[in-house]
């Protein structure tokens, strides 16, 4: 089957019922989603399927409909998203491994609600889990992710 | 794959005499009885000037050998270094380094000894120093107890110090000018004349230097790096999908694999049929272990489908096989005799002769560690060397335990310490490790990384232990005249060093941690352990018997604060003698304006716990609303002696709470048939986003050593909460979790 994943495209051998998320990380090498739950649970595997955040955990490869784009995709060290931005200049993550998740579905939060109230917040990312319990400081970064991306 | 170029190199120097041409230090000497351990991988121009300093052409890599499983511990220990070196923060990287003796931990059996943290006597201070002697002959690399900062306040800031006079040495000599007319800034000597010489230029030449023993410390008046909010080392690789876990390690050629264990833990495997599970795409051998059975597959999902298609038939479980039978055991243990009782103050039966004015029972349940990474190692057995990649809180008791399994000396297995997706104390185990060595065995030449599903990593873990309370109180004038608290539980360090082959000594003062060393003046004051034999597996837990004690404790002291008819938290106050302890729970007050007049259904709890050292008061705001207990807010204060990283600090705090939270409110393994019921986040869940509090915190430094932070913010947040529910609706509740007996909003 063909991927297209943060604008390239992949063939893989997998079977049809393989979840995108491990076609990302153990056939394709791409490890920023992370495997935490398995069951759309926790939001460690959050990725953006034509902009909107999607479970890659329990989505099938082949159900995929559109451009895979993963936190490798949204920004990089030198090139940094305005969420990944804010998410380092409030230390956000501790572990970090829920992070990535964390980032994605704020991203997608943010593209459609440039001025989310706390309840948008709550509701958004409620599906993501931080074990490290950095929530203060996850709210205090997308609040400041909305305004540097209205200011833009 | 930077980083994993650097393992595969390293790898290849390993035993290959590749160090011709590469510098090596006779000795470090400073107060460690062990050889410096990145004498062996030395490649060409590369000098190790500490074990904690390596510097090569390509830079200066410092070694923060505690796992950094997000308490930033990477940051401030490189900054230990870096502040004496006279390096930047961002011009190193940082490193776990290798497993090593020398990175023994001195100060991680100090929370064992048989005095209250505010006793600083001369006995007391002279049996912590005994076991810094014993910490040091184990030569046990650990992360633990919240112990990594004041471990190292004082080794790693020498180390920097040494390296930086080596250095300065060498440019002396190279110059022929006196080593006083030298500068050091940003990682490059400066001459009088202007002549600047980088620090990798001089590495080679610094090596054959003899270190000074006991290199001079910079003023804490001049201090660049420490005492201030730094960057995380680990932020921007963590928010970039970049950082590397165990998880994410590959190597060429590696196949995946997972396991499914009995979950009657500890039980056999009787048999099994894997017809159809070989049959499955992807899978590429299965591999039977004592207790369980491995597939090793072309990816970890087919591994993980093919795992659940083998029909296992498996032994019982060498324990009572349900949560109420266990309860019983636990309870049975108040029958026998006292494990400890290290605190016997007054007269208590006497005071309570004539029958206790409030009494009350508590209970605790299992806990699950759930790090949000599962729990997975990689193993390569290959060309007569095991080699590994874990996040391990315990790397050279995961080294050994491997070499045991591959039948090989511990110097022919190579471990690379990765970031960890959360600890908690569960990292200390080699158990997942021990699951991926058998499986590279199995397939020899092929590296294997193995990930236990979630639900694997839920029923397979070593539980923070349950536990049972009673306590019996005498009030008099507005104030415990006698208070009387017994704790009974299986011993978690039993458990643990039961599976490393050792035994417990003596009592396991871990029952009765926090509850009989806090500094309040109660004149008839005991507290009591009792010890139930272990059953399931269990372990230390983010801040280990202070986690159920604070509750215990804490609970106990609200309620006889309310029969006396004393406000809490002046109570507290009026009780406490130690100042520091008596200046957070102020600073709680002031902060959260303890006291004021609150909205028809609100309610406070404060709650106040000395655990490792650092004494925490906490207070909660809660709202009784027709959609259950919301928590509206949490002011915290802590005294860690010096705070080198307030931000940090502040961070690690506000997850402490969280962790106490989740456990309080909804945490809970329980077992039926031998089997642990939870397997997912469905029914073991945690605070998310709408449930967690805004956190204040506030950081005094009023102590009189150094203390580490990872945990003591935990202990006071479960009382704390359980006395503002008190507050505001009158319910006492006794048994965590609370969900048990209200409901919360979520
Ligand atoms: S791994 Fe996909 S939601 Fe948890
Ligand atoms: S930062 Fe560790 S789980 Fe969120």
């Amino acid at each position: 089957m063909k991927l297209t994943i943060n604008g390239t495209e992949h063939e893989v051998n997998v079977t049809d019922d393989i979840p995108l998320l491990w076609v990302l990380r153990d056939e394709l090498g791409i490890t920023g989603p992370k495997y935490g739950c398995g069951i759309a649970l926790c939001g460690a595997c959050t990725v953006h399927i034509d902009g909107a955040p999607v479970r890659s955990c329990t989505l099938p490869a082949a159900a995929v409909w559109g451009e895979v784009t993963t936190i490798e995709g949204l920004g990089t060290p030198s090139a940094l998203h305005a969420v990944q931005r804010a998410w380092i200049e409030h230390q956000v993550a501790q572990c970090g491994y829920c992070q990535s998740g964390q980032i994605m579905s704020a991203a997608a939060l943010l593209a459609n609600n440039p001025d989310p109230s706390d309840a948008d917040i709550d509701t958004a990312m409620s599906g993501n889990l931080c074990r490290c319990g950095a929530y203060p400081r996850i709210r205090a970064a997308v609040k400041a992710a909305a305004t540097s991306l209205r200011e833009t | 794959m930077g980083r994993l170029k650097t393992i595969t190199r390293r790898t290849l120097l390993v035993g290959s005499a590749a160090i011709a041409g590469g510098v090596v230090f006779g000795y470090w000497r400073y107060k460690t009885p062990y050889e410096n351990p990145l004498l062996e991988s030395l490649g060409d121009g590369e000098a190790a000037l500490t074990p904690y300093v390596r510097i090569d052409q390509a830079g200066i890599t410092i070694i923060a050998p505690r796992a950094e499983m997000g308490q930033g511990v990477h940051t401030t220990l490189a900054a230990l270094v870096a502040e004496e070196l006279d390096v930047a923060l961002e011009d190193v990287r940082v490193e776990h380094g290798p497993a090593s003796k020398a990175y023994f931990n001195q100060v991680a059996l100090e929370e064992g000894v048989p005095f209250a943290a505010t006793n600083e006597g001369n006995f007391a201070e002279g049996v912590r120093n005994s076991t810094h002697v014993a910490a040091k002959l184990v030569g046990m690399q650990i992360t633990g107890g919240s112990s990594s900062t004041p471990d190292a306040f004082v080794k790693m800031r020498k180390a920097g110090a040494a390296a930086r006079a080596v250095l300065l040495a060498a440019a002396a000599e190279k110059l022929g000018v006196a080593t006083d007319t030298l500068v050091t800034r940003g990682g490059v000597v400066i001459a009088a004349d202007g002549t600047r010489i980088p620090y990798t230029e001089l590495a080679v030449l610094a090596a054959a230097i003899e270190p000074p023993e006991d290199p001079e410390l910079k003023d804490p008046a001049d201090w660049k790096l420490l005492g201030r909010s730094l960057p995380r080392v680990d932020m921007v690789g963590k928010c970039t999908g970049t950082a590397q876990y165990s998880i994410d390690v590959r190597l060429p050629g590696m196949l995946f694999a997972t396991v499914r264990m009995n979950p009657q833990l500890g039980g056999e495997l009787l048999s099994f049929d894997a017809a159809a599970a070989n049959a499955m795409p992807g899978v590429q051998k299965i591999v039977p272990l004592a207790g369980g059975v491995a597939v090793i597959a072309s990816n970890t999902w087919y591994a993980m489908q093919a795992v659940k298609a083998i029909r296992c038939e498996w032994g019982e479980a060498p324990y009572p096989a349900s949560s109420a039978a266990q309860f019983a055991v636990v309870e049975e243990a108040f029958a026998n005799s006292h494990d400890s009782r290290y605190l016997d103050t007054g007269d208590v039966d006497g005071a309570l002769a004539d029958g206790a004015d409030v009494e009350g029972e508590y209970q605790v349940p299992y806990l699950a560690h759930a790090t949000m990474e599962p729990l997975n190692a990689v193993a390569w057995l290959h060309d007569g060397r095991l080699e590994l990649c874990a996040g391990t809180q315990a790397p050279t008791q995961a080294v050994k335990d491997s070499a045991a399994i591959a039948d090989l000396d511990t110097q022919q297995v190579t471990l690379h310490t990765t970031l960890m997706g959360g600890g908690f104390g569960r990292r200390a185990e080699s158990d997942f490790i021990k699951t991926a060595v058998h499986a590279a065995i199995a397939m020899p030449g092929v590296p294997i990384k193995l990930t236990w599903s979630r639900e694997e990593d839920t029923t397979h873990d070593t539980y923070r232990p349950l536990a049972r309370a009673r306590f019996r109180a005498k009030i008099a004038n507005g104030a415990p005249l006698a208070f009387d608290l017994s704790v009974a539980a299986p011993s978690a360090i039993e458990s643990q060093l039961a599976r490393i082959g050792l035994s417990i000594p003596g009592p396991d003062i871990s029952i009765v941690q926090a509850a009989w060393d806090q500094p309040y003046a109660i004149p008839n004051y005991r507290v009591t352990g009792y010890r139930a034999p272990v059953m399931t597996p269990i372990s230390s837990w983010r801040s280990v018997g202070a986690s159920q004690n604070g509750f215990f404790h804490e609970s106990a002291i609200d309620e006889i604060a309310h029969a006396a008819g004393a406000d809490p938290l002046q109570m507290r106050l009026a009780l406490l003698t130690h100042k520091p302890s008596r200046a957070v729970l102020e600073a709680v007050a002031t902060m959260s304006g303890w006291g004021d007049e609150l909205p028809d259904g609100h309610g406070r709890g404060v709650a106040f716990v000395l655990s490792f050292g650092v004494p925490v008061a906490e207070v909660i705001e809660v709202a009784a609303t027709a959609n259950g207990i919301r928590i509206l807010k949490a002011w915290a204060a802590v005294d860690v002696g010096i705070a080198l990283d307030p931000r940090n600090i502040e961070a690690q705090v506000q997850s402490a709470i969280n962790f106490g939270l989740s456990a309080a409110i909804m945490g809970e393994i329980t077992l039926r048939e031998g089997v642990v019921e939870q397997t997912n986040f469905h029914d073991y869940d945690a605070i998310r986003m709408a449930q967690a509090p805004a956190i204040d915190v506030k950081i005094l430094e009023n102590g009189t050593k150094i203390r580490g932070i990872g945990e003591p913010g935990l202990p006071p947040a479960a009382p704390a909460l359980a006395n503002a529910i008190f507050a505001a609706t009158g319910q006492r509740i006794r048994e965590l979790p609370l969900n048990k007996h209200i409901r919360f909003f979520r």
